[in-house]
């Protein structure tokens, strides 16, 4: 961004003419959905497979074959459609969409046209703002073209015909901020629908931006396509490249800088946007009806049964997290962070009846257990600890049986699997020390040569009596109950203050 | 067919299983009359002499291993298939440069049925490039010539199924018919040829041309050889979408089987115009009253947009055809000519040199009407036009049981006649495509013969149409027709055979 402009808010304010102008971004994102078999075929859908290993006559493109629907596939799509509250159309159907390149093999995509499966919905921003969705459809995937092994060109179609779902936002969306914030959202909410990993890393998630840009109050200008976008990051900084760039141009008021309907590519390394194709060269897809697939007709039963299927969405349960259960946002946020994980979280507090706690101890101690590289859990249904074992602990904490102390170590050998809660507490002599004799004793102890301490208790100043705690479980191997240490301790010091016989 | 003059299909299976002859033996004969006959006529591409040796002693093995056991409907039948039904080991060319050394790695549905009915598969028979023709002029092999009058074409696109069946060289054969390719051949070589209603045999395997159109379909010298195939091949297939969910084709099987009493049939006065060749409207006109005299009831029907149906069809067909042959670029499969080294100079190098004129032709007018500023006029306009007739038809058939008439509108015409006016070839499918458009039921079986040259008759085919589903129907009143007439009789006497 030059000097002439400089960032207000959601508005890019012009140095030279004063005007404030604003970003007009809708976003148009592929997510691979989760089906053990690939849209039109039965053939495996992995990553990682040896080239061309997963491919069949029907997703090789040969002369004679036909596509079959996967209704596991259309389950999933219709999902993520109920997900961001959209109206799934009773009856829709499906399209050809031409170009010619080595990764088709048909050299057409089977895609939705003028009839998706899915119109409507949208997903709010933290904001309030309403990012509305055009319609989302399932289309096939296309292979991979192999540039940069030689003097050819490889293709490798184990990704072809692997079912995506194309989800198309309005230009709600200002700012590379809210775009980001949106396609965090979007992965969320595919995620927590049980419809695909949406890992961007893997290629399962991929994103295109349409971005314009216009002064405050006034309607939108020329849109420009970006493509190539392969991370969130990518996402951002091509606006924050592109935005500034057609402002410019307008500013500038040369004719041949103006921007111009057309396709940049976006290239990572020098941070900035390129022409790829301009509107004339843009493509004619001849879209019309795929003959060899009847229309898709969607039952109410399906639909209401797919409805079931959806569990509650993540915005949703972080409300009722706050308002039911009285956890802060910021827990809420990260109890929610993956599906399994608020699904974990909420067995725990089902079990032990203190959400509080169980809220403490999954986005704490587990979700800590969870990024240790040594656990090697991928997701927390890995980790041998059940929700069953950790409401155990927390109830063992709340009976007084462990101090917390004692309750990170029992969870630390439950993480390394040795066991349940309670057996471990046994087998190690965990339980809290209560018994009075034990606890004065070492107390008494600790006070000796802290007369400090016993005097600015007595002054008013209770909470010095920390530094006092502290030793005293240490004497007890962690074992004493630290608020019986703790009145214990008060007990002693004003005993002292008292005329002795 | 040396030893088995005269024999359908169904006579060979019985007399197979009755212990008269092996299933080699009829091979041999096959193959005899194909070594015999195919050097003029050109009706095959390829000879499977091998597998269908291994395959007929394998069968006459089990035959004696264990007499008692059950025997596919088709057991020891030779049978000859389309050049664009993929087989498993066997070339598929496709009538076309493109495809002249692809093996498919799979075996289509309907090829699939033949083989567990015990069927021997001994060749690929020619045809126009991808099913686009009605002459075989546009095979990129060479054409093949019709056995009743070597100079003449023997319809197309299914040629090569046609002329095998004709002459002798396989009892029933496998074509496709997208707009009459299966009939127009069959009535130009004196054979039976049927189109079931679309979806009722499966188009798995089957190289598609026009998807919404295509539908694969026997050719016979009997029309119980007909049904019987019909048999085999229909019946849902879960590998084909637009596969109906209903069991194979069952015969009707009425009380007469040779009186058509009650039976409205329904002449159209758009199927039998001016333009109709006079021998053609004498024979069909006979054949109509034969059907009378046979109990039918004839009822005059109105099909007021069949004028529409040749452009409709070659807006709709070449749409489809420009999609579905888009896979032709010499990537994965087929030829490939490297070009100037690009990716898209691949693609152009390999379509220039490897499609013929006529492909090319559909490609190009296919890719038009598709394309955007155009397609709703064209593409558009041709889906309401299809609409109306097949509503044409749905409306006749409220007053009639089938329809009658002309297959073609012409015997067989001279090699060379229409090879250079696409629009005169285009006609030859001027009875046919209405019926393709509205997805219907229809045959074309023998119903007498127009003066060729001298000595060489030329065949006429009557065709009979049925609604929607009513394929048992059809194939009832072509049984009875036959059943009363000796046109199915007479072989080409250029047949080499004595007959
Ligand atoms: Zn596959």
């Amino acid at each position: 961004m030059s000097e002439a402009l400089c960032r207000e808010g959601a508005a890019w304010v012009s140095a030279v003419t004063g005007t404030r102008w604003v970003g007009v971004i809708g976003l148009e994102v592929h997510a691979q959905l989760a089906t053990n078999s690939k849209l039109f075929c039965s053939c495996e859908v992995r990553f990682g497979a040896p080239p061309n290993s997963l491919t069949c006559p029907v997703c090789t493109g040969q002369p004679g074959s036909l596509p079959v629907l996967n209704a596991a596939a259309l389950g999933l799509a219709v999902r993520t459609a109920l997900a961001v509250g959209a109206d799934v159309a009773a009856e829709s159907k499906f399209d050809r969409k031409h170009y010619f390149y080595c990764d088709i093999p048909k050299n057409y995509q089977i895609s939705q046209y003028d009839r998706p499966f899915c119109t409507g919905g949208g997903i709010r921003l933290a904001s309030g703002r309403f990012v509305r969705l055009t319609r989302i459809h399932l289309e096939e995937d296309a292979g991979k073209a192999i540039h940069d092994r030689g003097e050819h060109t490889l293709v490798d179609l184990n990704r072809a015909g692997v079912a995506l779902i194309e989800s198309v936002s309005e230009a709600d969306l200002e700012t590379p901020e809210e775009a980001v914030e949106y396609l965090e959202a979007l992965k969320e909410i595919i995620r927590y629908a049980g419809a695909g990993e949406a890992d961007m890393e893997k290629g399962q998630l991929r994103c295109d931006v349409n971005v314009s840009v216009r002064p405050e109050g006034e309607a939108w200008r020329t849109k420009v396509e970006i493509k190539n976008l392969n991370s969130f990051r990518h996402v951002r900084e091509a606006l924050e490249y592109e935005i500034p760039r057609q402002i410019e141009a307008y500013e500038s008021g040369e004719s041949a800088r103006l921007p111009r309907q057309e396709t940049r590519l976006f290239d990572a390394s020098a941070g900035v946007t390129r022409t790829m194709r301009t509107k004339e060269e843009a493509r004619d897809y001849r879209y019309f009806t795929e003959p060899d697939l009847p229309p898709i007709t969607l039952t109410e039963a399906f639909v209401e049964r797919q409805r079931g299927l959806l569990c509650e969405l993540p915005q949703a349960r972080r409300r009722r997290y706050r308002e039911e259960l009285g956890l802060s946002e910021y827990d809420a946020r990260v109890l929610t962070g993956t599906r399994e994980v608020a699904d974990y979280f909420e067995a725990v507090a089902r079990l032990c009846g203190r959400p509080k706690e169980a809220a403490n101890w999954v986005a704490n101690d587990l979700s800590r257990a969870l990024a240790d590289p040594e656990v090697a859990a991928g997701s927390i249904d890995e980790l041998p600890v059940k929700p069953f074992d950790l409401a155990e602990l927390i109830e063992l904490v709340a009976a007084g049986t462990i101090n917390t102390t004692g309750a990170r170590e029992v969870l630390g050998l439950m993480v390394a699997g040795s066991g349940s809660p309670r057996e471990i507490v046994a087998e190690r002599g965990l339980e809290q020390v209560d018994d009075e004799a034990s606890l004065e004793a070492w107390c008494r102890e600790a006070l000796e040569g802290r007369e400090q301490v016993a005097a600015d208790v007595r002054a008013g100043r209770t909470k010095a009596i920390g530094a006092v705690v502290g030793p005293v479980m240490k004497a007890s191997g962690g074992k004493a109950n630290p608020q019986r240490v703790r009145e214990i301790l008060l007990r002693l010091i004003a005993e002292d203050d008292q005329p002795r016989p | 067919m040396t030893g088995a003059e005269g024999a359908d299909a169904c006579d060979l299976r019985a007399a197979i299983l009755a212990g008269e002859r092996s299933a080699a033996e009829t091979l041999e004969a096959s193959l005899a009359a194909i070594e015999e006959r195919d050097g003029e006529l050109g009706a095959f591409l390829s000879v499977e002499r091998d597998t269908a040796r291994a395959r007929a002693i394998e069968l006459d093995r089990r035959r004696a291993a264990d007499p008692g056991a059950a025997a596919g409907a088709l057991f020891g039948v030779p049978v000859a298939v389309k050049a664009n039904l993929c087989m498993e080991g066997v070339t598929t060319p496709c009538g076309s440069r493109m495809l002249a050394n692809y093996r498919a790695p799979y075996t289509a549905t309907c090829v699939r049925r033949l083989l567990d009915a015990d069927a021997i598969v001994v060749g690929v028979t020619n045809m126009d490039e991808f099913a686009m023709g009605s002459s075989s002029e546009h095979s990129a092999f060479g054409p093949t010539r019709n056995p009743w009058d070597l100079t003449r074409a023997p319809g197309g696109s299914s040629s090569g199924s046609a002329a095998a069946v004709a002459a002798g060289m396989v009892p029933v054969a496998l074509g496709s018919d997208t707009g009459g390719s299966v009939r127009q051949p069959a009535a130009l070589c004196g054979v039976g040829g049927f189109k079931p209603t679309y979806g009722r045999v499966s188009r798995h395997g089957l190289i598609a041309f026009g998807s919404s159109l295509d539908q694969v379909g026997p050719l016979a010298r009997s029309v119980r050889d007909l049904e019987r195939i019909l048999g085999v091949i229909s019946g849902h297939d879960p590998l084909d979408a637009t596969s109906l969910p209903l069991p194979p084709i069952e015969p009707e099987r009425p009380d007469r089987p040779e009186r058509l009493d009650g039976l409205r049939v329904g002449v159209a006065a758009e199927y039998v115009g001016a333009d109709l060749d006079a021998e053609v409207r004498t024979a069909v006109e006979a054949a109509l009253e034969k059907l009378e005299e046979l109990g039918a009831e004839a009822v005059e029907v109105r099909l007021p947009h069949t004028v529409h149906a040749i452009p409709t069809y070659y807006v709709v067909a070449t749409a489809e055809a420009s999609s579905n042959l888009a896979r032709f670029d010499g990537v994965g499969f087929g030829a490939r000519t490297e070009g100037d080294g690009s990716l898209q100079g691949m693609f152009a190098a390999t379509r220039e040199g490897a499609f013929g004129d006529e492909v090319k032709r559909r490609i190009l007018l296919g890719t038009f009407v598709l394309s955007e500023g155009y397609h709703d006029a064209w593409y558009g306009r041709a889906l309401r036009v299809r609409a109306l007739l097949r509503r044409d038809f749905e409306r006749a058939f409220e007053k009639v049981d089938v329809i009658c008439g002309p297959t073609s509108p012409t015997p067989a015409f001279p090699l060379g006649e229409r090879a250079g006016d696409p629009l005169a070839m285009y006609a030859s499918d001027t009875l046919t495509v209405p019926t393709s458009l509205a997805g219907l039921p229809a045959v074309s079986v023998p119903c007498g013969f127009a003066s060729g040259a001298a000595d060489s008759p030329l065949p006429v085919g009557l065709q009979i149409i049925g609604p929607a589903l009513a394929d048992a129907r059809v194939l009832r009143v072509a049984a009875a027709f036959e059943s009363a007439t000796e046109h199915h009789r007479p072989a080409p006497t250029s047949a080499g055979d004595g007959r």
